[in-house]
């Protein structure tokens, strides 16, 4: 990534599609861009942060909503405008989206949203492709990273022109493929200023009322471009028993699968273009389109007459690839397809994402694993990784911020078999500021009974140790204002008696506190206070090591699921009063620890003390 | 795919340096040349989840990630990761597997169980495998962290194009961190060629 930054005009580049929207981006002009961290899209923010300041002002955004406001304010102020999210970031953002539509841009406004095809790191997969029917704004899609590239160009184009937001549609396996991209030169864009004009900006019903058949206008206009647009090609092929209609990296799939086919390529796939789609309908015996998860185009083909075929033979569920579309296809063809001999793949274990060695996530899962009568409502974050083992301590993860709602709604809505339940909140701290206040603030006006973990690790983990306003750096690592949650829940009505800061690897002191807190009726706030082991503010402690003499096998420490505890045997042992036990003896992995010590803890024997190397036969890992 | 486009296959678990060494064979094949693809997928992986990082290369490249039955290479970080991906090799394939064995807290807490010989699966499976321990190269000569580049040095004699192009691109990534780590580096890469090249000979059922 940092390669790019001072690279020359016209110079070859290995570059992710976030890398090259990017450069892009800054070559365009574009003077605010703004975003919240999100897999896939978080690059694209983080790529444009190393660009010099005084060409671009970048910023980490506390949500996807208020960074869709920002670059909008910053279109109104008649600069160019960026503003990248993950898929499920846009349904935030949605608000202003549906009436940005009306105002229009004044400086070209381009919206990069990254769809999580195959959910690798996303609570669902939906469709970015949407936005572009529901909000009546031309949809961009690269297929790789040099047509990303070139297409944020064109983007700002075509918003100007138009004056209206545009999307670029990106997947994961665009924003992170790696191809070569041939860069060009920064042309400055010429700001010409905010102009008055309470008719297009300010949308109270009257003005919006005449703002409405602009937009449906310009969607008109749109579509003839989509027509004569050197983004949309038809490519005649010379086997022409199958046609193909596709967009983004399916594209490349098809090209790769049917390299003979006539395919009609979309790279601005809404509006669509109707007559070079009958072009294609007249040259091939047979209209498939190839696109991931919604049949979008494929049902608006066919209510436009077009006779088109696409989830009657693919799936509807994650990523395309050559080898799923060539069996598909040879079967609307009723022919015989025969994949290259491989060899049949084995069942091996699988190997979950885990906490990392000293995440003090940790040490709040092995608490709540401990405690009895809970019902534990989760969040978007690595602690979600609580759900798993050996912790199994959530019990819901819906979106960003809705553990409290939903914990509010447990409270309310339980059964008198749960009366005496006990509900508990856990949050992180860069959730907790996206869209977790207001949640709370609902708990606290509505008098809910729920404990709260905030665990403020400050930083955004999950997506690699983001700065945010809980660590009090932006997103170039310099000082910024930091919050203070006791502060700030004091504010949305915690009672301050009720808040308490804890450290997270002093068990028995966050053991007491959460035992006592849910027993209280009323809304209580836990707030963790140590660092991401990812971000600068973690230092390493010496590591630990299990003395084999003293080990007897309990396994207490395993619970802890840190991923430097490994069995070294396996045993079983009868107890007194002649119950079968298994044993597992263990050791750490001196080079994974950092010493945090919440595996001593809980072993009963003592057999976990300082490492010292003589005593160990060091492990072997790359 | 096109015969002439050749398919890497990189696996292993986050942390362990995947990624950067399939970018450091991608700057290769472009010093040759090549059009290039990379792409893994990233995200929860660097959380000890499993990494795969697919490399293409060739006149033009179109799909980014490489098919089942179709990877000319597997170069395995971790022995159970290069068994769980050996359906991706095409036959005659070759697998280069450091034998680390890395055991997730899944199967510490005895949900699941660790193979006992997943190379030998991989042999009786007809599968060329070379195995050698990198990790132990690595500390042998004082530092842990050079098991990347012992990586890159195994698969150095498997490539379309010469070992020399893929040491150039390793010395260029560290040229600016002194000339000692570049001679680690450098002796890094040759104790990888030799491990792959003695190890090659092993017997097949071995």
């Amino acid at each position: 990534m940092a390669a790019v930054m001072p690279a020359a005009a016209q110079s070859r580049h290995l570059l992710s599609g976030n890398e090259a929207v990017a450069r892009a981006a800054w070559e365009a002009g574009v003077k605010v861009a703004a975003g919240y961290p999100g897999t896939p899209a978080t690059e694209m923010l983080e790529a444009l942060s190393k660009y010099p300041r005084e060409d671009i002002y970048t910023e980490w955004s506390v949500n996807e909503k208020v960074s869709l406001e920002v670059s909008i304010g910053a279109s109104m102020a008649g600069s160019r405008a960026f503003c990248a999210m993950k898929h499920v970031g846009l349904n935030v953002a949605a608000d202003p989206l549906m009436t940005l539509t009306l105002t229009g841009v004044n400086g070209g406004l381009v919206i990069a949203v990254a769809d999580d095809v195959g959910m690798s790191s996303s609570q669902n997969e939906q469709d970015s492709r949407f936005w572009g029917r529901f909000a009546h704004v031309p949809i961009l899609e690269p297929a790789d990273s040099q047509e990303a590239y070139a297409m944020v160009g064109y983007a700002y184009e075509l918003s100007e022109e138009y004056q209206v937001p545009v999307i670029l549609r990106m997947t994961a396996r665009i924003c992170h493929v790696k191809g070569i991209v041939n860069v060009g030169a920064r042309v400055p864009h010429k700001n010409l200023g905010f102009t008055k004009d309470a008719e297009r900006w300010v949308m109270v019903p009257g003005h919006a009322k005449r703002r409405l058949p602009l937009m449906y206008q310009r969607e008109q206009e749109l579509r003839k471009l989509s027509e004569k647009t050197p983004l949309n090609i038809l490519e005649p092929g010379t086997d022409r028993r199958v046609g193909f209609i596709t967009s983004g990296p399916a594209y490349m799939h098809v090209r790769e699968a049917f390299p003979d086919a006539p395919v009609l390529k979309l790279g601005m796939s809404y509006p669509w273009p109707l007559e070079k789609a009958k072009e294609l309908e007249a040259m091939a015996d047979l209209v498939v389109v190839v696109e991931e998860t919604e049949p979008i185009l494929e049902l608006e083909l066919n209510a436009a007459g077009i006779k088109a075929h696409g989830k009657d033979a693919l799936p509807r569920i994650g990523e395309l690839a050559p080898e799923i579309l060539k069996p598909g296809v040879a079967r609307l063809l009723a022919k015989e397809f025969t994949p290259p001999p491989a060899v049949a793949p084995v069942p091996v274990f699988p190997r979950p994402p885990t906490l990392c060695a000293s995440c003090p996530h940790m040490g709040a899962y092995y608490v709540l694993s401990q405690l009895r009568n809970l019902t534990i409502s989760g969040d978007i974050g690595c602690y979600t990784l609580g759900a798993g083992h050996p912790w199994n301590s959530l019990d819901s993860t819906i979106c960003m911020g809705a553990s409290m709602g939903v914990a509010l709604g447990l409270d309310k809505g339980r059964s008198e078999a749960d009366k005496n339940k006990r509900i508990v909140a856990v949050i992180g701290d860069s959730t907790f500021m996206h869209m977790g206040m207001q949640g709370l603030l609902d708990i606290t006006y509505n008098r809910g009974i729920v404990t709260v973990l905030l665990l403020d690790n400050g930083a955004v983990g999950m997506t690699g140790g983001q700065n945010s306003p809980a660590n009090g750096r932006d997103i170039h690592s310099q000082a910024a204002p930091r919050i203070s949650f006791p502060k700030l829940v004091e504010a949305l009505g915690v009672k301050p008696e009720r808040i308490h800061v804890v450290d997270p690897y002093e068990l028995p002191t966050l053991f007491k506190l959460l035992r006592e807190e849910t027993k209280i009726d009323d809304v209580s706030v836990i707030i963790t206070n140590r660092p991401c082991v990812l971000i600068e503010d973690f230092k390493p402690l010496k590591p630990y090591m299990v003395d084999e003499d003293k080990c007897t096998g309990c396994g207490n420490c395993i619970e802890v699921g840190c991923p430097a505890i490994h069995v070294t045997r396996r045993g079983k042992e009868v107890k007194a009063s002649g119950k079968e036990v298994d044993l597992a003896f263990t050791r750490i992995d001196s080079t994974a620890c950092t010493g945090c010590g919440l595996c001593l803890q809980p072993c009963a024997p003592e057999a976990i003390m300082p490492y010292a190397p003589q005593n160990v036969i060091s492990i072997q890992s790359v | 795919m096109t015969s002439s486009t050749t398919n890497i296959l990189v696996c292993g678990i986050g942390g362990q340096g995947v990624m950067t060494a399939t970018e450091i064979l991608a700057e290769a094949a472009i010093a040759e040349g090549h059009d290039v693809k990379k792409t893994e997928v990233a995200g929860m992986s660097q959380r000890g989840g499993v990494v795969t990082s697919h490399l293409r290369f060739g006149p033009r490249v179109l799909s980014p990630q490489i098919a089942p039955g179709t990877a000319h290479v597997l170069l395995g970080f971790e022995a159970a990761e290069a068994l769980r991906w050996m359906g991706h090799l095409a036959p005659g394939g070759l697998a280069l597997v450091n034998d680390a064995r890395l055991v997730p807290p899944v199967v510490e807490l005895g949900l699941f169980s660790y193979p006992d010989d997943p190379l030998g699966m991989m042999r009786k499976a007809g599968i060329h495998t070379v195995a050698f321990d990198a990790a132990s190269i690595a500390k042998s000569l004082g530092d842990l962290r050079l098991g990347n580049t012992v990586m890159l040095g195994a698969i150095a004699d498997h490539l379309p194009f010469s070992a020399d192009v893929l040491l150039s691109c390793i010395v260029k990534r560290f040229a600016s961190k002194g000339e000692k780590l570049v001679d680690m580096n450098r002796q890094a890469f040759a104790a990888g060629r030799t491990a792959a090249r003695d190890n090659s000979a092993a017997p097949a059922t071995a």
